[in-house]
Order: C-alpha cells, then structure tokens, then sequence
C-alpha cells in the first residue's frame, strides 16, 4: 500500500472526516443560514381537527408592525401553485386507480388536521410575524374529527373526492391458495397486531431559507432535506410549475431525518413563492411543536394476521389484513410505505408457500404518516415476529427453535417469495446461533431463576428479520407505481494533481457518506482519504439525485461511485498504455499503480491525472483529455439484510417498570465498508425501535387533539433507558451489486421493537399474560399483571 | 417571547415595590418555569425582576431547622454538606429534579412560588412540616398549598427562604413521568417526634396533600408492611395519558413502602 | 433594550438587544455563534447547553440579560486552537455522532458531567446526560466517548 493509505479502505472502521466541523461548532445547518434582508415566515396552524372555514380576515394582522404579506390558501390557488403529490401509487385491487385528494399548501375550505396551514404571514422578523399571527380572525364550522383508522371507513367524509375515507384497497398474493392453506393447516394462530404511532423527532428542526434572483430568474432553497433533487423535481414541476433549471436546491448539513425530512412540505413551497412575490429572502424554521404538529408521523397499523401450521409447526399459509392510517392528506411515500415495502415483506426470513395481504389506507383528521425509519419493514417484521413468538408459546415450542425450523434454508437461494420478492441470497441460522450465544440463551433459565429470587419477572425475546434496502430496481418499481427512477448518480472528478472529488445524489445527514464514499473510492485507487472530497445535497452541483432513504446510500449510491471510479480506472488504463507504450491488456492497477505485467514500468495514479489534463503525451485518437467520469447505478434487485436480535428485560411487578438488560444483536449486511458506522447506524436503530417499544406514543384525543406535542408529553429514549449493546454481523455478500453491500441503516429499528415485546411478554408469561401492545407503557404492565393474576384466580 | 423589560432587584424590598410599580411584573429565580412558559408565549409580563442579587440565596442551620435561602439553586441544596448531614432526603430530593442544567439555574423559591402538582419540593415542605418565610411574614406548609399552581402568596409578595424542622428520619422516593421527568408520583415521608407525615406530589388533582390513611398505618406501626391494609382512594387523584387514577393510586402504595424502608 | 456585556469564549462582547433576547440567541444571532443549537420548545433536549461561569446551562431558558457579566463557553471555544479538548477527541474517536446537531448541546454537557464527577459508572454517565436527547446515536457511543474522555480529563 502506498503511503498515507493503510487502514483507510473498505472494512476499515476510519474515523469520520465530517466530525470535525460538528464537534467544533461549525456544522452548517439550514437555520444557521441568513440571507440579507430576509424576511420571516410563520404559518398560522389550525388548532381543530377538522372544520369547513367560513371566513378568514386577515386585515388587523396585515396591519401590524413589520409586517410585509399576510397570504392564505386563496392567495396560493391564484397563482396556480400546486401542493405536495405522492411519488409512488398502488393500483387498488379491482384495477382501479388509488384516490389522490388534492392538498393545498395553506388549506382551502377546509381543515383536516390540528396543524393544518392556515395562513401565513411574512415579516420583518419572527417576533413581529408571531405577533400579528394573533390578530388573524378565522372563522370555522367544526366537524367531526376521524381519530381511530379502525372506525374510519365510512365515517364522516374528510375529502370531497372520497366518500369512505379509503384511499386505497391493495392486495398481494395469491388468496385462494392462502385459503386453502389456511383451511388444510393442522392449527391457525391468530392475533391481532397494532402498530402504534410515532414522531420521527430529528433533534434539527425542518427549516427553509428561500431566495429569488431577479437577474436571473432563479430561485435557491436552503432546506432541511434528505433529497434535494427530489424536492427541486416536485417543487419545480408540481408546485410552482417552473423550469427544473430555475430553482437551485441546497440540504447543507441536515440534523437528522428518518424519513420525516424525505417529503416536500407546504412550508419551504410557500417560503420559494413568496420570495419571488415579495423579491426578498424568506426563512421559516420550525419549532419543536410545529414538528410534532406537521412533520410526517409514521407507522400506525392494525393487522389482523392468521398463521397456518402443519402439524410439523412448518408454516403452510399467513394472511394479513391491514388498515394503516395515512392521515388527512397523503405525501410522497405514504402510500408506497404500507403496500409495496410492507406486503413484500411479509415472508420475513421464512419459507412460506402461500401468503396473502390486503391493505386498506385509511383517511383520518390527523397529520399524515409517512415512511420513518424502516418504512414498512418494521411494520411487517413485527406482526411477522409477534405472532412467531404467539405460536411459539401456542405450540410450546421454544422460539427460537420455532424459527430455525421455519427459516429460508441456505441452500434455497435465490428465494422466490410468495409476496413478489426474489431474495438473491441469505443464510439465517448463523446469526439466530450467534446471537443466541452472544446473550448466553442457553444459560437464560438461571438468570430468569435468579432475577425471581429478587421479585423480578426476567424474559428474553427473540427477532428475527429481513428487509429489503436500497429502494430499486427502477424498471420494477415502475410497473408497481412509482413515479421516479430509483437509481443514482455520482461523478467522480479527478484533478491534474491527483485529488478527487465525488459527487453523489444521496445525501448525509449523520450516516457518514463523506467517510465511507471515500474509503471506497481510497480503496480502489490507492490513494489518501484525505485527498478526496465527497459533495452532496446541492442540485447545482451533482447532476442529479434521489437522495437518502431505504438504506439505499450505499448500496445504490455507493455502487454507482465504484462504477465511476472503474471507469477512472479504465481511462486511466488507455492513457498509462499510451504512456508506456505498452499493450493495454498487458496493463494492471493495483494500490494506486498502473503497471505493465511482466515489467519493471509503472506510472502512478497521479502522473496519469497530470497527463490527462497535460496531454502532450496522450491517446488523443480514442480518447478526450481530462479525467472525470459519470456513473448512473440502477440496481437488479433490492439487498435483503437480515438478522436476529434478542432482548433481555427485567420486569419490576411492583410498579410496572421494564428495565433492558442486555441487547445482542447478530446482522448480516453483507460487506462492512466502514464496521464504526455500521454500528453506529444498528445503535440508533434500536434506540428508536426501543423508543417505539416503551416510551413513544403519538397520543390523539376523539377531538383529534394531538396530545403528546412536546417532549413534556412524547418520550424521547434518552441515555439511561438503554443498556449497552452488543453487536455482530454475519456476512453473505450481495450478489448484485459490486461491493457486496446490502445497507445497515434501518436494520436496528426494523428488528427491534418485536425482541422488546417478545421479551416483555416473556417476563410476563409467569403469570399467564400472552400479549402486549406497544408502547409497553409501565401502566399497562402493571395492569397486565393485574388481569392476568384476577383472570388466573377466578 | 412577548416584549418584556428586565432588572435586577437590589434586595427584596426593591424586588416589592417593583412588583408593585409594574402591571404585569413576574419575579424571575432560576427561570426554568418563567422562561418555557414566555418564550412559548403562553404567558406574558411587562416587567421582569431578577432576584439573583437580592440576597436571597444561602443554607444555613438554625438548630432545630434547616433554612434555605428562596434564590438557593437545586444544585446546592444537593451538594450542601449540610443539608445532607442534616435533612439527606432533601439533597437527594433536589438531586432527582430535572436534569444537571435545570439544577444549576432552579430555584427552591421558585419551585415553591409555583406550586407545579408534579414538582418534588412541595411534598418536602408539607410533609417536614416547614415554614415558607416571606417578605412579610411567615406561613406553615400546611397553609401554604392552596391548590393546583396555587399557592397563599399575594400577587406582590416575595418568598425569601423556606425552613425545614430536621426530622429523625426522611426518605423522597419519585415515579418519574417518563416524558417529563416530573413526579408522576412522588412520595416524601418524615418522621418527625410529632409523628408520621407522608406527603404525596405528582398525584393528586388538587396538587400536593398529605395522606391521612398511610400516615395513621405508619403511625401505628413504622413499616412497609404496615401499608398493606391502607386503601388509597383514587377519586382525587389525576388521570392522564401517563396515568390513571388507580395506577396512580397503587404507585402511591409502592412509593411509600420504599420511602419507609429507605428512612 | 439591554446593554449585555459579558465575556464569551474569551472574548469580551458588547450588544445592545431587547430585554426578551434569549441568551441561545444572543449567541446564535448576535454573536453568530451558530454552533449552538436549539431543538425544543420545552427546556429538554440540551441541543442548546454552554456554560455560564462553568456551570452547563440551557441556553434556550436564560436571558441574555441574565447572563450578563458572566464568562460564556460554547462549543467554539473549547478547543485550545487547533487542539482539541478531550471531550471532543473522544466524541471523534468512538463515533459519539452522527448528525451532530445534539452533539455541542451533548459535548458541552458532559464536559461539566466529567469535571465535576470522578470515577464516574456507566450508569452515573447515562444519568448525567439525562438533559440532552440524541436521536441518531442510540447513546452508546456517547456513553463510550465520555468514558474516554473521563479518562483522558483524569475523572
Ligand atoms: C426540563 C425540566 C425538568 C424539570 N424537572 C423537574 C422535576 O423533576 N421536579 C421538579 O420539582 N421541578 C422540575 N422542574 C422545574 C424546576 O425545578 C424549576 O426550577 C422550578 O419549578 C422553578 O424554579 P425557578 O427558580 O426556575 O423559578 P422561575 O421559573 O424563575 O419562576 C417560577 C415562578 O415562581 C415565581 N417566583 C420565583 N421566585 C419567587 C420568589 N422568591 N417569590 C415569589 N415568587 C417567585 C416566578 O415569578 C414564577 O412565576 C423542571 C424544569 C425543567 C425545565
Ligand atoms: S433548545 Fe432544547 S433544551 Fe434548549
Ligand atoms: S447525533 Fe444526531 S441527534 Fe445526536
């Protein structure tokens, strides 16, 4: 290896090149931008779940001190801007397209949710925009707010242009053959399984700072985003109906995003409308309250699942039928999130003949719910892992022996699942078997024994899951209804001296792309890390994107990086033959050499760059100067990471309280790029899927009132209710990408939540509780404990 | 945050008379109620007063009692070798409030003028019996919490320390909101030569209260055990989201049987 | 208006602001030390900690009047140069960040944890951090730098 590069590429865990500035302060976060003269947004929210609006006046506040404009749904429609569209469709399951209410960017008629845009006013500063808000007079007619997905077919019409609410009614699978499964299987288990609602909470809040230059007709959003060409796309195109070229699109440094920062908001389109309008910069950044009140929340599902056993506890046959609550209006992945990577999702790791799903969404007076973290796959691993863990203990069989039996054997790859997928390849007992030694399964009886002898109900649970990553193919996911290519783009620049920069499509917002792009790109050529720079989140800059989400970074974003590096290399190749006058077959590279087999010739990486650039001695007949070359990858399949975590509680029956004791999980992400990241990336998985487990709920009353609006009210996991984790990986390389790589960054939160609840209902099962919903609160438990003891002793 | 003006009272008369010159004037302690609470605009002043310079803050022991100063922060009543040697459930009361950076602003003043029904301090004062001085006179615990964010202060009065009786024996035992780190229970228990007092914080749809029934079980026989047979009568207490009355109810059980084995 | 004095990072620093500054904005949008964050409305998640005379404290829920005449560290001004504190090193070194928007809310915060605490425990660590919420790192890795960097700072 030369010099400088050793222990800097692939496997390596290198520290990360972006720390610096975020452990020094100078982290670039979009409220850390200010433009001069700016003017300040703030949206006037409904504080009803649903009213028709009589009257809004809006002249006392138009009035007030530094205020500049006060606008409202009207002043949208009559420019013709257009809302926020959802970018992937299913078709329903008579053939008939899916309803697609419109969503304006400051309601028009109507509220459906409490945070509703009403209005806006734009002043010259914050204080005087929240002040004058004050004084705006909204008259509205309440209606019925809809609250629980279960009862909202059929109840009071929330959009003109749907009579029951159902925005869409999607099926896969084949349903007779799961029928005739169901009705041959020795037992049906069956257990009804509710996803709880969450609030993704990125500790940054959404922000947006808008600006128009006249000159040149062209507008530039600073934007809290995890895609900015996504966002200039449906901005351009959907909204303000503008040339893509005219709008400039920056995500600097975003402060977290788990799927809440994927979607286009009414607040960044209303803040680019009006720069233009008023010819001065416009900047709105959000509060924690209008975070829980607009971001996108995620998940909530009830499934009604029936599993099908022959009377070997072989699995014959599962159906699943779902209503996930969308919210008052759908946006970009809401509809993809519960029907596409949900029910595909469905055979977890798990050799299932006949599946089948129906999947209602549903409308209701709340905010939307979009993709958070996992999207659709922690859906379906934890009715999949709850009701294994239900028919474990039916049978009385051990679960983890339960899974092994029902596993995807080794040598059955690739997999054709009955739910669409084909998974290229896998092998799960090793991580079930590593896992299970990682937190000492076998010894768990002591423990448990121990744990009693001090009052304390002990219980472990197991989950083992698959998902699928790294949204793709784009050919695919076409025919399925997404209105966007799901490939990525790099471009890999060298400069005459040898250094690099690299621009990709995805986009960092804390998983460390400027490291491990880089390590992938220092290891191929051979060259320092530090002398490549990794560019994002600016459309002006990278030809195109679609960002970050679906742990799809690197398997798509990264391959298409190699891609372009080997093209580099190929070039590189032609001009080092030229150079050495040898044959090019005859050429090899290897740590940063371009050597001639069979010779003593060689020329470095960095002489070819200089030649390409100084082409005096070059093949200019078959090749143009310069050294810079474009990749876009579209992948052949997803990736299929997959794993078993197991969770250890402690269960006080006094008050309720669930302490985690111990974590092991055991991944399988294929080839580990950087091993730190990945980690990292597996931590704050299961933190969030903990969170879900035990502490976070959204909470809306029958007003629609969303109860849990600040972090008084919504549990954040924090430092002490989490244990130290242990960590380790299996691998089965990705058949179909060139690193082998499958994607790591939702696995924790997809695996998770069932080994927390399967433990729990373990702890419990002393006294004859079998189930358990999330969030565990320590109420529930307690009152668990209660029923079961009251119901034992009747 | 509505406009507001801001200064610094010189002592507590200053601190008085520029309550009484101001419409709307708010004392300002540690600020980790005032400040949320304005800057969410849920309440507005025209007048802010600091009290850091009045005086008021510093522990001192008088013998039978321990005082504190109303501007003492919650850090130094956890640390004061004193209050620990002297009354320790209250350094360990003061170390359990919200986190390190509330502890080095909040103030034991304010938390009492506030009267939060899931604050801790409350249930110190009502259950050791203490004496909330003012700028003008002094008032038992007992008198003192009148309500939910009520308490018997005038609009312009000033605390300017609160006393507390050295018990033989005290134990605060708190069942933490999970959100807010509040009391969702909290339990202080003393016992003190005029018998046993068990104050309960966090629970209770008035605000702090003693519990008679615990504190008559105790009297008669100081132990864990004792309680068993005490029915807690869950129609007053709150019910929310967190938690129901009755699971409210039984935590108060559990929170005291810890209290009294830790006493 | 206010005539706020104090001493920031070092520095000393003079602005007249309206009484309701915030001392997070005072230092955000006056002093354009942007490194500050703030991440709630409620006085709980810490993106916003510095110390005030050596004393961490939420930055969102004091007065820039308040603070007045006071010595102000932000995470700017911890590093010795271009050498780093510890804290930071450590946070560097084990991976205690992803995003980095909670991390000189978190760093700032367990720098007073460290130095007033010796021979902190794990658990001692998990509950110092109780004011500051990390969603992206799930608080191992945090645990794992201030471990470090305890060490480090002779804790
Ligand atoms: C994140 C967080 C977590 C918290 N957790 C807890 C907890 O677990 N337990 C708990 O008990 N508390 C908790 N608190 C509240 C904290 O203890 C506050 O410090 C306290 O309630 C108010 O004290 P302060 O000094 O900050 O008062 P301020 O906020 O300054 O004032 C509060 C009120 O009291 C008035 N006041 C202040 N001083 C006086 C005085 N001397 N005389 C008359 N009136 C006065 C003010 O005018 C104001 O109305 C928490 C706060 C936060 C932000
Ligand atoms: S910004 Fe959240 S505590 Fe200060
Ligand atoms: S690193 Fe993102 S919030 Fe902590």
């Amino acid at each position: 290896m030369p010099e400088g590069t050793m222990n800097q590429g692939i496997g390596a865990s290198v520290r990360r090149k972006e720390d610096k500035k975020f452990i020094t302060g100078k982290g670039r976060y979009t409220d850390d931008i200010n433009r001069n003269g700016q003017l300040y947004a703030y949206f006037i929210r409904s504080d009803v779940a649903h009213a028709n609006i009589k009257n809004i006046n809006v002249n006392a506040a138009a009035k007030c001190e530094g205020v500049v404009a006060v606008y409202t749904g009207e002043d949208i429609a009559a420019d013709g801007i257009g809302g926020p569209i959802c970018g992937w469709t299913p078709t329903n399951r008579d053939g008939s397209a899916p309803k697609e209410p419109p969503h304006p960017l400051l309601a028009v008629g109507k509220v459906r949710y409490v945070g509703d845009h009403i209005a806006v006013v734009i002043a010259e500063s914050l204080e005087a925009a929240q002040a004058a808000s004050e004084k705006i007079v909204i008259d509205l007619d309440n209606l019925p707010a809809v609250v629980d997905p279960a009862t909202a077919i059929g109840n009071t019409q929330i959009h003109d242009e749907m009579d029951d609410n159902v925005y869409f009614d999607w099926e896969l699978g084949d349903e007779t053959a799961t029928a005739d499964a169901l009705g041959g299987a020795d037992k049906v288990i069956e257990l009804t399984v509710t996803n709880n609602r969450v609030i993704p909470n990125a500790i940054e809040p959404r922000a947006a700072v808008a600006e128009y230059d006249e000159i040149e007709d062209r507008y530039t959003l600073y934007t809290s985003s995890q895609n900015p060409h996504l966002t200039r796309l449906v901005m351009a195109a959907f909204m303000m109906q503008i040339p893509e070229s005219k709008l400039h699109v920056v995500a600097p440094d975003v402060g977290g995003g788990f799927g809440s920062k994927i979607y286009i908001y009414p607040e960044e389109a209303v803040c680019t409308w009006a720069a233009k309008k008023l010819r001065k910069p416009v900047k709105w950044t959000a509060d924690r309250t209008q975070a829980f009140l607009g971001d996108a929340h995620g998940r909530d599902h009830v499934n009604k699942v029936k599993l099908g056993l022959d009377k070997n506890n072989k699995i014959v046959g599962l159906r699943v039928d779902t209503i996930a609550n969308l919210g008052a209006y759908l946006s970009a992945f809401s509809m993809v999130t519960p029907t596409y990577l949900h029910g595909t999702l469905l055979s977890g790791c798990y050799d299932i003949p006949a599946i089948y799903t129906n999947v209602k969404g549903v409308c209701t007076t709340t905010v939307n719910v979009d993709a958070y973290r996992g999207a659709g796959r922690p859906e379906a691993t934890y009715l999949l892992e709850r009701t294994m863990d239900y028919a474990a203990r039916q049978i009385g069989m051990d679960p983890a022996e339960f899974r092994r039996i029902n596993f995807i054997p080794k040598d059955a790859f690739p997999y054709q699942t009955a739910v669409a997928l084909q998974y290229d390849i896998g092998d799960y007992e090793p991580a079930l078997d590593k896992a299970m030694e990682m937190i000492d399964y076998a010894n768990f009886g002591s423990r448990q024994a121990e744990a009693a002898k001090r009052g304390k109900y002990r219980g472990i649970g197991l989950s083992s899951y698959i998902e699928a990553c790294g949204i793709a193919p784009s050919a695919v996911v076409g025919t399925l209804g997404a209105r966007v290519g799901l490939y990525e783009s790099a471009v890999v620049r060298v400069d005459p001296t040898g250094t690099i920069s690299v621009f990709t499509g995805a986009h960092s917002h804390g998983q460390g792309h400027d490291t491990t792009f880089a390590q992938i790109v220092a290891d191929k050529l051979g060259v320092p890390i530090d002398s490549i720079d990794i560019v994002h989140g600016d459309t002006d800059r990278i030809p195109f994107g679609m960002g970050t989400y679906g742990s799809r970074s690197l398997a798509v974003g990264g391959t298409a990086i190699s891609k372009a590096v080997d093209k580099v290399i190929e070039k590189g190749k032609i001009i080092a033959a030229h150079m050495m006058e040898a044959a090019e077959t005859d050429l090899e590279f290897k740590d940063g050499k371009f050597t001639v087999a069979g010779t003593d010739k060689e020329k470095s990486f960095g002489e070819i760059a200089l030649s390409a650039y100084v082409p005096h001695n070059f093949p200019h007949d078959r090749l143009e100067p310069g050294l810079e070359e474009t990749a876009f990858y579209d992948p052949l399949n997803f990736t299929y990471p997959a794993g078993t975590h197991i969770c250890e509680v402690e269960i006080d029956p006094a008050t309720g309280v669930v302490d985690i004791v111990d974590w092991a999980a055991c991944d399988d992400f294929g080839n580990l790029i950087n091993p730190m990241i990945v980690e990292g990336q597996v931590h704050g998985g299961i933190a969030q899927g903990v969170g879900q487990a035990l502490l976070e709920n959204a909470h809306y009353n029958e007003d629609g009132q969303l109860l849990t609006a600040s972090y008084m009210d919504y549990c954040m996991p924090r430092a002490d209710n989490l244990p130290s984790l242990k960590i380790d990986y299996t691998v089965t390389a990705c058949t179909h990408n060139d690193l082998g790589v499958k994607g790591c960054g939702e696995a924790g939160a997809i695996a998770s939540p069932p080994a927390v609840i399967n433990a729990i209902v373990d702890a419990l099962s002393v006294v004859g509780v079998t189930d358990m919903s999330m969030p565990a609160t320590t109420e529930k438990i307690w009152r668990a404990i209660n029923d079961a003891t009251a119901k034992a002793a009747e | 945050m509505y406009a507001t003006t801001y200064a610094k009272a010189k002592d507590v008369a200053d601190a008085v008379s520029q309550l009484k010159g101001a419409d709307e004037g708010k004392l300002l302690a540690g600020g980790q109620t005032l400040i949320p609470t304005l800057k969410q605009r849920l309440a507005s002043s025209d007048c802010l007063i600091d009290l850091s310079d009045a005086g008021l803050s510093g522990i001192s022991d008088e013998g039978g009692s321990i005082r504190i100063g109303a501007m003492t922060r919650h850090v130094e009543v956890e640390t004061s070798e004193m209050v620990k040697k002297a009354i320790p459930a209250l350094a360990a009361l003061a170390s359990g409030i919200g986190d390190r950076q509330v502890r080095n602003c909040g103030t034991i003043g304010g938390s009492v003028a506030n009267n939060d029904p899931s604050a801790c301090y409350p249930s110190a004062l009502l259950a050791l019996g203490a004496t909330v001085h003012t700028d003008r006179r002094d008032i038992a615990a007992g008198d003192y919490f009148t309500g939910m964010f009520e308490t018997a202060l005038d609009e312009d009065e000033v605390i300017t320390a609160v006393s507390f009786p050295k018990p033989e024996a005290a134990s605060y035992v708190k069942f933490p909101n999970p959100a807010s780190r509040y009391a969702m229970v909290g339990v202080f228990v003393a016992k003190t030569s005029s018998g046993v007092a068990v104050a309960v914080t966090g629970a209770g749809q008035d605000g702090v209260f003693r519990h008679g029934g615990l504190e008559a079980a105790l009297n008669s026989s100081f132990s864990a055990e004792s309680i068993d047979s005490v029915a807690v009568d869950d129609s007053v207490l709150m019910s929310d989201m967190h938690a129901s009355a009755d699971y409210r109810a039984h935590l108060i059980t559990q929170m005291t049987k810890r209290a009294v084995a830790a006493c | 208006m206010a005539l706020v004095k104090m001493t920031v990072n070092g520095q000393a620093v003079e602005y007249d602001v309206p009484d309701n500054t915030l001392l997070v904005s005072f230092i955000r949008e006056t002093l354009e030390l942007t490194g500050t964050h703030v991440g709630c409305d409620t006085s709980q998640c810490g993106a916003c900690v510095v110390h005030v005379d050596g004393q961490s404290v939420k930055a969102c829920t004091m007065l820039a009047a308040q603070a007045a005449g006071s010595e102000i560290t932000t995470i700017e001004g911890i590093a010795n140069g271009d050498e780093l504190h510890p804290m930071q090193k450590a946070f560097h070194e084990n991976h205690g960040l992803q995003c980095g928007y909670c991390t000189p809310g978190m760093v700032m915060s367990a720098i007073e944890l460290v130095e007033k605490n010796k021979g902190l425990t794990e658990q001692q660590i998990r509950e110092g951090l109780e004011g500051n919420i990390c969603r992206c790192t799930g608080y191992h890795n945090i645990v794992k730098s201030v471990q470090a960097a305890a060490q480090e700072m002779g804790g």
